[in-house]
């Protein structure tokens, strides 16, 4: 039996039964839509487990589910090592989410990485601490910004309302997801030309250690998902 | 497997050879206050460190290494000179990136190290020297570098002191320092800082903005750096081989880079002081750019010992000079120190084979 995990809530779980049921596989919850139990239609050994979109990659990478549907950025936020864990089988094509670093609107002199490099050198000198990053993706922000040797920063958690702790004084930037750019602007942000992080969509995703098995196979046959991106 | 008692025997055993080289052994907590650490280290710490919480204390890091306290606990009050041995665990995350490698690294292991706090010019090669002792047995490769040479390098590059520090504040990151060194070998373009109508918000305030932006502009009035030194510091970059050999090469490089002629003659002494040591400078490697990839706060001399063969391994030995290091954690005293580690548990794979 193949589990998939679907998350549980809001337009991400409807747009998630759409997508499957354009592929002729009908998923559907149980009773009311406080049961967290659901029911698959048009294929044989699956069954549906609703969850938190940010429960699933552990999940996956641990082998209680087989296939999940999440947000990239989630899958490399939550598994170190995500590739030894998990395998990308398809694109969905919504749930399109930005992870980007923005600053204030108002720093008329910062562009790009190197502005911003030079300001948090600067920033340090003057303030006596680092210039801090408010973000809850601390793992990918981390990496993007070692890679493009930025330093003199520091990372503040932030689980919410992220794009208020400027104005708070409780970070000089920040990095979050956005799909419109809105709320970033709205809270007087900008994102750097060259501060996108990750792009992110909803992904269909299978265990490393499932994603081989026959039955597995046959079910992303049946989805239409091409074979060469099986075991990618 | 290799037991913990067998790794530890080996530790034993170096602690030995320190001590009997004149050291105090000390042992620092294992627990150490992350504010220090943070400061030093930024993000990077919290990628490298296990930090955790403490009701009382507030924010713990488990001992990523061991210097930091060592140079604490000499600063509050040790002699000078002073020589410190320790034994212990160290913690490191160790997170790969997207793939996990078949054989991950340790996230704990021994380390067995040696601080020398010393204004005496031979210290780098009484370090080097015990580690080389200690180590002969193994067969590995030793390396040098010396931050000494690139940190004159860039001082004596004719550019405004601005442009110098920003230089030398990312020796330790190559892409970032090319792409300064590129754009100040260019004429600046003139930058446009269009108006908005952003309320200002944030604690970056206006006069540091107005600051850098005519930083910026006052760049453009200045004369861009002549190719021929990108060229030369490429060339100071590139210099590795024997000992004596790259010396040789730094010295004919030091003709047209005056700024490293007197750290070219101090490498130059301390290969004398190796060679009265039993060393021969012959069969060691020297690297101008070892430094850049070891830890920021080496500022002088630096050493590695690799196992030949084992590609996949950190290396067995390291250490380096930390003059700044003192000078940050001391709040206005300093001192020159000079140090290094060796991880017994890698030294006990190779006793096995």
């Amino acid at each position: 039996m193949l589990k998939l995990g679907v998350p549980s809530k809001g337009r991400l779980m409807e747009q998630t039964f759409d997508w499957f049921a354009a592929r002729g596989v009908r998923l559907s919850r149980n009773g009311s839509d406080r049961e967290y139990a659901g029911a698959v239609e048009g294929a044989e050994g699956v069954s549906l487990v609703m969850l938190s979109a940010g429960e699933i990659p552990r999940e996956l990478a641990a082998g209680r589910i087989q296939l999940g549907v999440t947000g990239t950025d989630l899958v490399r936020e939550k598994l170190a090592g995500w590739r030894s864990d998990v395998v990308e089988l398809a694109p969905m094509g919504f749930g399109h989410a930005d992870l980007v670093l923005a600053v204030p609107a108002c720093w008329r002199d910062c562009e790009d990485l190197d502005d911003l490099a030079s300001i948090a050198r600067d920033f340090r000198l003057s303030h006596g601490f680092r210039l801090r990053i408010a973000t809850k993706y601390h793992r990918l922000v981390r990496a993007f910004l070692s890679a493009h040797e930025v330093a003199d920063y520091q990372l503040v958690d932030s689980q919410g309302a992220t794009e208020g702790t400027v104005l708070n004084h409780s970070a000089e930037a920040i990095a979050d997801i956005t799909s419109s750019g809105e709320t970033l602007r709205a809270n007087h942000l900008k994102v750097l030309s060259d501060g996108l992080i990750h792009a992110s969509q909803a992904t269909l995703l299978a265990g490393r250690a499932a994603a081989e098995t026959p039955d597995l196979r046959a079910f992303a046959d049946r989805l239409g998902i091409p074979r060469d991106l099986h075991a990618v | 497997m290799i037991p913990r008692t067998a790794k530890a025997a080996v530790g034993r055993r170096i602690l030995d050879a320190f001590t009997a080289a004149g050291a105090a052994e000390v042992a620092p907590d294992v627990l150490l206050p992350s504010a220090t650490l943070l400061d030093l280290y930024g993000e990077d710490i919290r990628a490298r460190a296990y930090l955790t919480t403490d009701p009382v204390r507030g924010e713990v890091v488990l001992r990523p290494d061991f210097t930091v306290p060592v140079v604490q606990m000499h600063m509050a009050g040790g002699a000078d000179p002073a020589r410190y041995c320790y034994l212990g665990e160290v913690f490191r995350k160790q997170d790969h990136g997207d793939t996990r490698p078949a054989q991950p690294r340790d996230n704990e292991y021994l380390q067995a190290g040696f601080e020398l706090f010393s204004r005496d010019r031979r210290a780098d090669a009484e370090v080097f020297a015990l580690f080389h002792g200690i180590l002969a047995p193994y067969r590995l490769s030793a390396t040098i570098g010396d931050m000494d040479l690139i940190l004159d390098a860039v001082a004596g590059l004719p550019l405004s002191d601005a442009r110098r520090a920003i230089l030398a504040h990312h020796i330790w990151r190559p892409t970032r320092f090319a792409r300064l060194l590129d754009r100040f070998s260019a004429p600046v373009a003139p930058r446009h800082f269009a108006v908005n109508d952003a309320p200002w918000t944030g604690l970056r305030g206006v006069p540091e903005m107005d600051a850098r932006i005519e930083r910026l502009e006052s760049h453009r009035a200045e004369p861009t750096l002549p190719a021929i030194w990108h060229k030369r510091l490429q060339r100071l970059f590139a210099v590795a081989g024997p000992a004596p050999e790259a010396l040789d090469e730094l010295r004919v490089l030091a003709d047209h880079m005056p700024a490293i002629a007197e750290a070219t003659e101090r490498l130059a002494a301390r290969l004398r002081d190796l060679g009265a040591l039993g060393v021969d400078p012959g069969t060691i490697h020297f690297d101008a750019s070892h430094g850049r990839q070891t830890m920021e706060y080496y500022d002088g001399f630096t050493f590695s010992f690799t196992a030949p063969g084992r590609a996949d391994w950190p290396p067995v030995a390291s250490g380096g000079r930390y003059d700044a290091l003192t000078a940050v954690l001391g709040q206005g005293a300093a001192i020159p120190a000079v140090g290094g580690i060796i991880r017994p548990g890698l030294l006990a794979e190779l006793d096995r084979c």
